[in-house]
């Protein structure tokens, strides 16, 4: 620890620490824009600068290190003078362009000015201009704007791990660009125009569209993916405009996955906001009573088991609970929610868990990804394993296709034969997993969405086994889920009940009445013609286009939900609009039917519903929080590893832009397909 | 003021080190020690714009060397870029045969660049900075000093400084140049080395 003075104010903070970092310590504000603390120090704004005794020069305190006795000053006259002669330096070439500029109101260069600047400019030269550069679809540049802070450069070369902006030439034609004027990759790419501290990256489909004091903003969660980042909604009347991340260092830290960021516009297309009614072969709009009628219609005089429901990817806990209780009602145990086909085991918690978590990737020291591509499943997952990476030059290997990671994975091979391999001792990387303390396997939806799934679980658990990754403190077998329903559904027990119907029979037609909550992600199309279907969600997509009945639920920011992340963490989603013309919430639709069956459900609140939901299910009680990680009971899941079949592992995710009916319903997701993946484009068309 | 254009010409798709260059590669790698490898892009770089003189007649460098270059040393593409971009003595559009690199810095200007300016216009008849001479021979640049400030003005023509210019010396070389010759470098007027122009001055010249 170092002593020393901030302002009068005598504290320790630890070696190491920069000027800056004790100044906000002694809860001094120090204006910055180039220096962001989960980047590297760059030291290029100068805004930061401070007055150190004996030092006799102001010093950029982002980049001075802290010694003993230091006597710091933010408040100086010298300290005062230096921040408005930086400001003035940084406007000369900023355009006053503040009116039509989208960052209007959250800009820190216009907060800053007013707080630190001078308030007039000596320079009447001409300013500089500087053409846009082309970023792709998601990010807009007005590059006149930029002061060159290099926030951005930054994060897509170390978060992002897919450099391709720079700063080319130098002095006043210095620009931030590609120089070959190429789209961004990255799926993190939306993070710079918060990083951005002026309005030179902006959000492209928000262009013009609002300013930031209109919005309402309702925290959230995200559910594109099976990560839960967390994040704020922010609308304006009747329509979501923007998401932006919470920080979460548990989860997102503050980064937001493009998807998730992006593709909410598919919120306003393709609605289902009236139920629908196939009459004749053909679907005519209805009353909720008569939806609800031509269902009790198919319902009437049918047995239980000849009833089932599919939970679909997007789901909430609460909807997914009134469904399980609906059809138990009905005396139906036919429920499963692995669209996909995986071969879960949920026997116990931690077998389809992400067990080390998303935060404890920063202690493993050897990671082995299995039939995974996290960079697509899981871009914010995949930005803490290359955090780890770099941070410690940890090994990671990978089974699968190889792809790129923007880390260095070293590619074992492509199907099962490498676990059998990895156990024997043969391959090469079962040495570096020998000598890790923590090491963490990562078992992708690719691995277990195949007809040896089970064996494949097997054989990772019992690589986890042999390898070391189960003791008391450390969990090192992971599950990346893709889709933000599937735990809370396996936790729920959405799956049959030993005897019952699951996925694949229910698809091929062994029940006459199929509930679809919102499910879309498998052949539809294959559920053969004699099975009544309902499909109860918020886009006309794959299921809707098949129903007999379409009743019309709400999207993820429509209504209060629980969601479940890849690593157990039950999180909570709010209610940011209402639901879109005669849309319901979904767990308020199957209570109103089950009125109409005469067998209703026994909540008539969600505070209710949530108290059961709580009792019957202890996870949803401890929202946010996650239990100790740590493995007490080392027998695995059934299975046998001999049955794993040769054939290479795929991977699940093609086009990470559109994976779930409100991205497919996303006319800027659209635009990205086209952009990065211009072959599964042409042959959506 | 700055603003990208239109290129008005091609970049080649493709670039490779011919087997001159490759012979060079890994003397100069050995220079940096290992895993150090990004060090040696100005190196690298210099090597592809002097391959491109020796195989096309003009010293620059295409994004296709470029990307060359940051696959060498598995840097990303766009690290090359800005090192290229910052450096003047590369060049990222095609230029002419000669490249003629005027210095106007304050010594070469007391002593007459204007002049050297004004004739290398005239001889070539190109009139303004970075462009072509018709004939594509020449191409003018004006430069920061170039050190040579005792023989100012200097005219450096690819890697040659000539020095002491004034303007007929210019228009000579010039001409000369389109000949085909190659005139000797150095002083125009016969200065050896950098000695003061009415002989050698000091204690030692051999007087006392």
């Amino acid at each position: 620890m170092v002593k020393l003075t901030v302002d009068g104010i005598a504290l320790e903070v630890p070696n190491g620490c920069s000027v800056l970092q004790a100044a906000e310590l002694a809860g001094k504000e120090i204006p910055r824009f180039c220096y962001h603390e989960r980047l590297s120090v760059a030291g290029n704004c100068r805004m930061c600068l401070v007055e150190v005794e004996k030092v006799p020069k102001p010093v950029a305190s982002c980049a001075w290190p802290v010694a003993e006795g230091m006597v710091i000053k933010t408040d100086s006259p010298m300290v005062r003078n230096a921040r408005r002669g930086v400001m003035e330096f940084l406007l000369i070439n900023h355009p006053l362009d503040c009116p039509i500029c989208d960052q209007g109101g959250e800009c820190d260069l216009q907060d800053q000015s007013m707080g630190y600047g001078w308030g007039d400019s000596r320079y009447r030269e001409p300013k500089r201009a500087v053409m846009e550069k082309d970023f792709g679809p998601l990010v807009k540049t007005v590059m006149t704007r930029c002061i060159h802070c290099t926030r951005c450069i930054r994060f897509l070369a170390e978060v992002g791990g897919a450099p391709e902006l720079g700063a080319t030439a130098r002095g006043e034609d210095m620009e931030i660009g590609t120089y070959v004027q190429q789209a961004l990759t990255s799926e993190l790419s939306g993070n710079i125009i918060d990083l951005c501290p002026v309005g030179a990256l902006t959000s492209k489909p928000y262009a013009f569209v609002a300013r930031s004091w209109e919005l309402t903003r309702t925290d959230s969660v995200d559910v594109l993916d099976a990560v839960g980042a967390n994040i704020r909604v922010d609308a304006r009347g009747p329509e979501v405009l923007r998401v932006l991340p919470r920080i979460n260092d548990d989860v997102n830290e503050e980064w937001l996955a493009d998807k998730s960021r992006f593709a909410i516009d598919g919120l306003k297309h393709k609605r289902l906001d009236r139920p629908w009614v196939r009459r004749d072969g053909k679907l005519v709009p209805a009353s909720w009573d008569e939806a609800f009628a031509a269902i009790a219609a198919r319902m009437k005089d049918l047995p239980g088991e000849k009833i089932g429901a599919l939970a679909g990817d997007l789901a909430c806990a609460e909807s997914m609970l009134a469904l399980k209780d609906l059809m138990s009602a009905l005396g139906s145990h036919n429920l499963d929610c692995r669209q996909n086909g995986a071969r879960l085991n949920a026997a116990r918690r931690d077998f389809y868990l992400f067990n080390t978590t998303i935060a404890g990737i920063d202690r493993a020291d050897a990671i082995l990804l299995i039939g995974t591509n996290p960079r697509r499943e899981a871009p914010i997952l995949n930005a803490r394993i290359r955090k780890r990476w770099l941070s410690g030059h940890v090994p990671v290997a990978a089974i699968g296709p190889a792809v790129d990671l923007t880390y260095a994975a070293e590619w074992l091979g492509v199907g099962p034969a490498v676990l059998t391999s990895l156990l024997s001792g043969e391959q090469s990387f079962a040495e570096k997993l020998e000598v890790a303390k923590q090491p963490m396997l990562i078992l992708g939806q690719g691995a277990l969405a195949r007809p040896d799934g089970e064996a494949v679980l097997a054989a990772a658990w019992q690589l986890a086994q042999r390898f070391g990754m189960l003791h008391a403190d450390w969990h090192g077998f992971n599950v990346l889920h893709t889709a933000a329903a599937r735990v809370g559904a396996l936790d729920l027990g959405f799956l049959p009940a030993p005897g019952a119907k699951g996925f694949w029979a229910m698809r091929a037609g062994a029940v006459d009445l199929l509930w679809l909550l919102g499910a879309d992600e498998f052949e539809v199309a294959r559920i053969p013609p004699t099975t009544f279907v309902v499909y109860q969600g918020h886009h006309g997509d794959r299921g809707a286009q098949r129903a007999d009945v379409i009743l019309p639920g709400s999207a993820y920011t429509e209504k209060n939900g629980t969601y479940v992340n890849t690593e157990g963490r039950a999180q909570r989603g709010r209610l940011a609009v209402y639901p879109p013309g005669e849309a319901r919430e979904d767990w308020k639709i199957l209570r109103a039917f089950s009125a109409v069956l005469g067998r209703p459900l026994p909540y008539d609140d969600l505070k209710t519903l949530r108290e059961k939901l709580a009792t019957t299910h202890p996870v949803f009680a401890r929202v946010g929080a996650l239990p100790a990680a740590g493995c007490t009971d080392q027998s695995g899941p059934g299975g046998d590893p001999a049955a794993m079949l040769p054939n290479p592992f795929t991977f699940p995710i093609a086009n990470y832009y559109q994976t779930d009916s409100i991205s497919r319903a996303s006319p800027t997701m659209v635009r990205c397909t086209e952009t990065y993946y211009p072959g599964l484009a042409m042959a959506a068309e | 003021m700055s603003a990208e254009q239109e290129p008005d010409f091609v970049q080649p798709e493709h670039f490779a080190f011919d087997a001159e260059s490759e012979q060079a590669i890994p003397g100069i790698l050995a220079k940096y020690p290992p895993g150090r490898q990004a060090s040696a892009v100005l190196p690298l770089l210099d090597l592809a714009q002097r391959q491109m003189q020796r195989t096309t007649g003009s010293a620059w460098i295409p994004t296709a060397a470029m990307n060359v270059v940051a696959e060498r040393l598995a840097m990303p593409p766009v690290r090359v870029y800005e090192v290229a971009t910052f450096y003047l003595m590369f060049n990222l559009r095609p230029i002419g045969k000669f490249h003629l690199q005027l210095c106007t810095t304050t010594p070469c200007w007391l002593r007459g660049s204007d002049e050297v300016v004004a004739a290398c216009r005239k001889a070539t008849g190109i009139a303004g900075w970075h462009e072509t001479s018709a004939d594509g021979l020449f191409t003018m640049t004006e430069v920061e000093c170039l050190g040579g400030c005792v023989n100012a003005p200097i005219l450096q023509v690819n890697d040659d400084f000539y020095e002491d210019m004034d303007g007929p010396a210019t228009e000579r070389l010039i001409e000369a140049l389109r000949r085909g010759e190659t005139p000797p470098p150095g002083s125009a007027i016969g200065r050896q080395g950098s000695a003061p122009l009415g002989g050698p001055l000091t204690l030692l010249d051999g007087k006392g």
